[in-house]
């Protein structure tokens, strides 16, 4: 029998009601097609494969401002199809004072050498797990920058990248050529009196007053400390403002000195020649940021794949370009035009490198270093 | 005979979903804030269990942000009375019916946009190439309005006004017309009439407009920090510091503690003082 009249009887038999559907689906091999079907369709689908598996939609980045390309979020975004949610903050103190009290939902955030071994010993983040970070060759990094990121010989923290702390000067309009933290501070109780700006961040607005006096830029002694406290709260009137987020207020021309990190006067330099960045001759701060997870991430494989791309020399290299704070990796810098690796404000010289203190972690969790920034602060 | 008291279900069905709120939302925090109070800062920050009155023989260490929220709140709901009642007025008594829709949601239509944002705008409008360069243009060189006192209190100006225009313009709409006409037949002045009837019966509107405005500029935090340059220093701002940088939670509570006793102290005697006459506490929407 032909095979279609027989199809054609045996559906007028199912739309009689003579054979049960269950009948009919088998006797005409239609269940079977049906159920493979059912069972190959969603792999028939066309479905990107992501390289770095399925990550799901969202990586959650705490960071500080002006770190990263937004370009090369995009670019993460395109290769795993996770979007990258990035929030910012200007100090070490908020990102440890908001995973204390929990819920952050972040995936990957930044923290400074000195503060990796408060954390882990909190345990707030993880060791990390280098399998899943195959772009951090530790063997490609500069050893000196990068041992804070270990703790107990256990990594927690792959290093992003390094820099200093000094000024920013615009010399169109600060004439004294200032080299010291001592013309830092006297320049701004007198001549640039409502210019100048320093972070919101005991570390580095504390450290730099203790270098006034020639002190530690670490120092936890009570009457040092007390020294910094009175040269800060006269300096106070004088101040433009009290913040990390100072690029504005330069480019604005409100500000013309001000505290400083490698990476703000890079850009500030790149876009406004006459604004330049200078490292106190006394010394001051080095330091090193690290790529971590915390405990607590939602997204732990994202946050990781996060991590990988970002380390990427290839990725890096783009990252670097736009923050302007030198790599640790030498992979990476093999990658950057000559200009950039023989700058000036990202590799400063020698004699000047060789005064400054990595910040320790007792500097940061110092409480009555915390309290002198708040009551500065409160004036 | 009445029977013996019975529960009223549907009452205490009602009233249930607030009573939770309230006690979850405000009683539950406040008696965790009072405990955290008398505590101590742990080691590496937050809270360690401890009995102890020293943070609150610490709070005049933060004596500058009491003074400066306690002068600037004040002075800026006056002045947004001060802006705000002529507006009301006008929007409320003196505008036709049909633009009088189109004004109110002109005074709404900020609202659309995130007050983050707006004032973020402050800024620059207030920053060195903002409002200073055009005056140096005309001749005053060297002026600076981005964070000194002056700028917080723009801020709050522009941003408070619209909850002091709306309740004083509700008291003036509601405002029975024709005490105004009998004000007039008996011989008044406009200027009598306004000051013995419009202003004593909008004056519940003021009243509830100032309490909002000052309740929440006590608390404020995004103004100063923002247009004051981490200089001009609110309570709300300590607060911040101590929970999000020193993190010294003990510190933090006593500090909110007194900021909320301030608060209920000023509010009451202010309420007291404005409210002591009994038609006007029939009125007021507090």
């Amino acid at each position: 029998m032909d095979p279609r009249k027989e199809f054609i009887k045996q559906l007028r038999r199912y739309q009689k009601g003579s054979i049960s559907r269950r009948h009919f689906l088998g006797v005409t091999g239609l269940g079977t097609a049906m159920a493979v079907m059912a069972a190959e369709v969603p792999g028939l689908m066309p479905r990107k494969a992501w390289a770095a598996g399925n990550i799901g939609d969202k990586v959650s980045l705490a960071t500080w401002p002006n770190y990263h390309d937004p370009k090369d979020f995009e670019e993460f975004t395109k290769q795993t199809g996770a979007a990258v949610e990035v929030s910012v903050f200007g100090s070490n103190e908020e990102f440890l004072a908001k995973l204390q009290a929990g819920g952050t939902g972040w995936d990957v955030f930044v923290p400074t050498n000195y503060t990796v071994s408060t954390h882990a010993s909190l345990g707030l983040i993880e060791p990390l797990d280098l399998k899943k970070v195959p772009n951090y060759d530790i063997a490609a990094q500069d050893a000196r920058l990068i041992k804070e990121g270990t703790v107990n010989g256990t990594v927690y923290g792959a290093a992003k990248d390094w820099g200093t702390t000094g000024f920013a000067v615009n010399t169109a309009k600060v004439k004294e050529n200032p080299t010291t933290w001592k013309q830092f501070w006297d320049l701004t109780q007198s001549t640039y009196s409502g210019r100048v700006t320093v972070h919101d961040y005991q570390l580095t607005t504390i450290g730099n007053a203790l270098k006034y006096y020639g002190y530690s830029f670490n120092s936890n002694d009570e009457k040092e400390l007390a020294d910094a406290e009175k040269l800060l709260m006269a300096a106070k009137p004088h101040l433009f403002a009290i913040t990390s987020d100072y690029q504005p207020a330069f480019r604005n021309g409100d500000a013309w000195l001000g505290i400083c990190w490698t990476g703000d006067g890079k850009q500030l330099h790149r876009d406004i020649p006459e604004i330049t960045y200078v490292l106190g001759k006394e010394g001051g701060e080095i330091w090193t940021d690290f790529y971590a997870v915390p405990k607590s991430a939602p997204n732990r494989e994202g946050g990781y794949a996060l991590i990988n791309f970002l380390l990427d020399p290839q990725i890096n290299a783009t990252e670097v370009k736009f923050h302007g704070q030198p790599s640790t990796d030498s992979r990476t810098n093999k990658l950057l035009p000559d200009e950039l690796l023989k700058d000036p404000i990202m590799y400063p010289a020698a004699e000047l490198l060789a005064p400054l203190e990595f910040g320790s972690a007792a500097t940061f969790t110092n409480p009555a270093r915390a309290e002198i920034l708040a009551r500065f602060k409160a004036a | 005979m009445q029977g013996p008291r019975k529960w009223d279900w549907t009452a205490i069905l009602l009233i249930s979903p607030s009573v939770a709120i309230f006690l979850g939302l405000l009683v539950m925090p406040i008696l965790v804030v009072l405990v955290l109070s008398f505590g101590e800062r742990a080691e590496a920050g937050g809270y360690q269990a401890a009995f102890t009155f020293a943070q609150y023989a610490n709070l005049p260490a933060r004596w500058a942000a009491f003074r400066n929220t306690l002068t600037l709140a004040p002075l800026g709901t006056v002045i947004c009375l001060l802006a705000a009642y002529p507006l009301a007025y006008y929007l409320a008594v003196k505008v036709s019916a049909r633009n009088r829709l189109l004004l109110l949601i002109l005074v709404i239509v900020p609202f659309w946009t995130s007050f983050l944002i707006r004032t973020y705008a402050w800024i620059f409008i207030l920053g060195g190439k903002g409002l200073p360069a055009l005056l140096d243009l005309i001749g005053i060189p060297d002026v600076r309005f981005i964070n000194t006192p002056f700028a917080v209190l723009v801020g709050i100006v522009y941003g408070y006004l619209p909850l002091m225009v709306f309740p004083i313009f509700v008291s003036l709409e509601r405002l029975d017309k024709r005490l105004l006409e009998a004000s007039d037949d008996l011989g008044a002045s406009p200027r009598r009439t306004f000051l013995q009837i419009t202003l004593p019966l909008s004056a519940p509107g003021a009243v509830t407009g100032c309490m909002l405005v000052f309740i929440l500029l006590m608390g404020e935090y995004l103004i100063p920090a923002l247009l004051g340059g981490g200089k001009v220093f609110f309570i709300g701002n300590a607060l911040v510091d101590l929970f999000l940088q020193s993190r010294n939670w003990p510190f933090g509570s006593a500090v909110a503690l007194s900021l909320v006793i301030i608060m209920l102290v000023t509010v009451t005697i202010y309420l007291r003082v404005t409210l002591n006459n009994r038609g006007m506490r029939d009125q007021a929407l507090v």
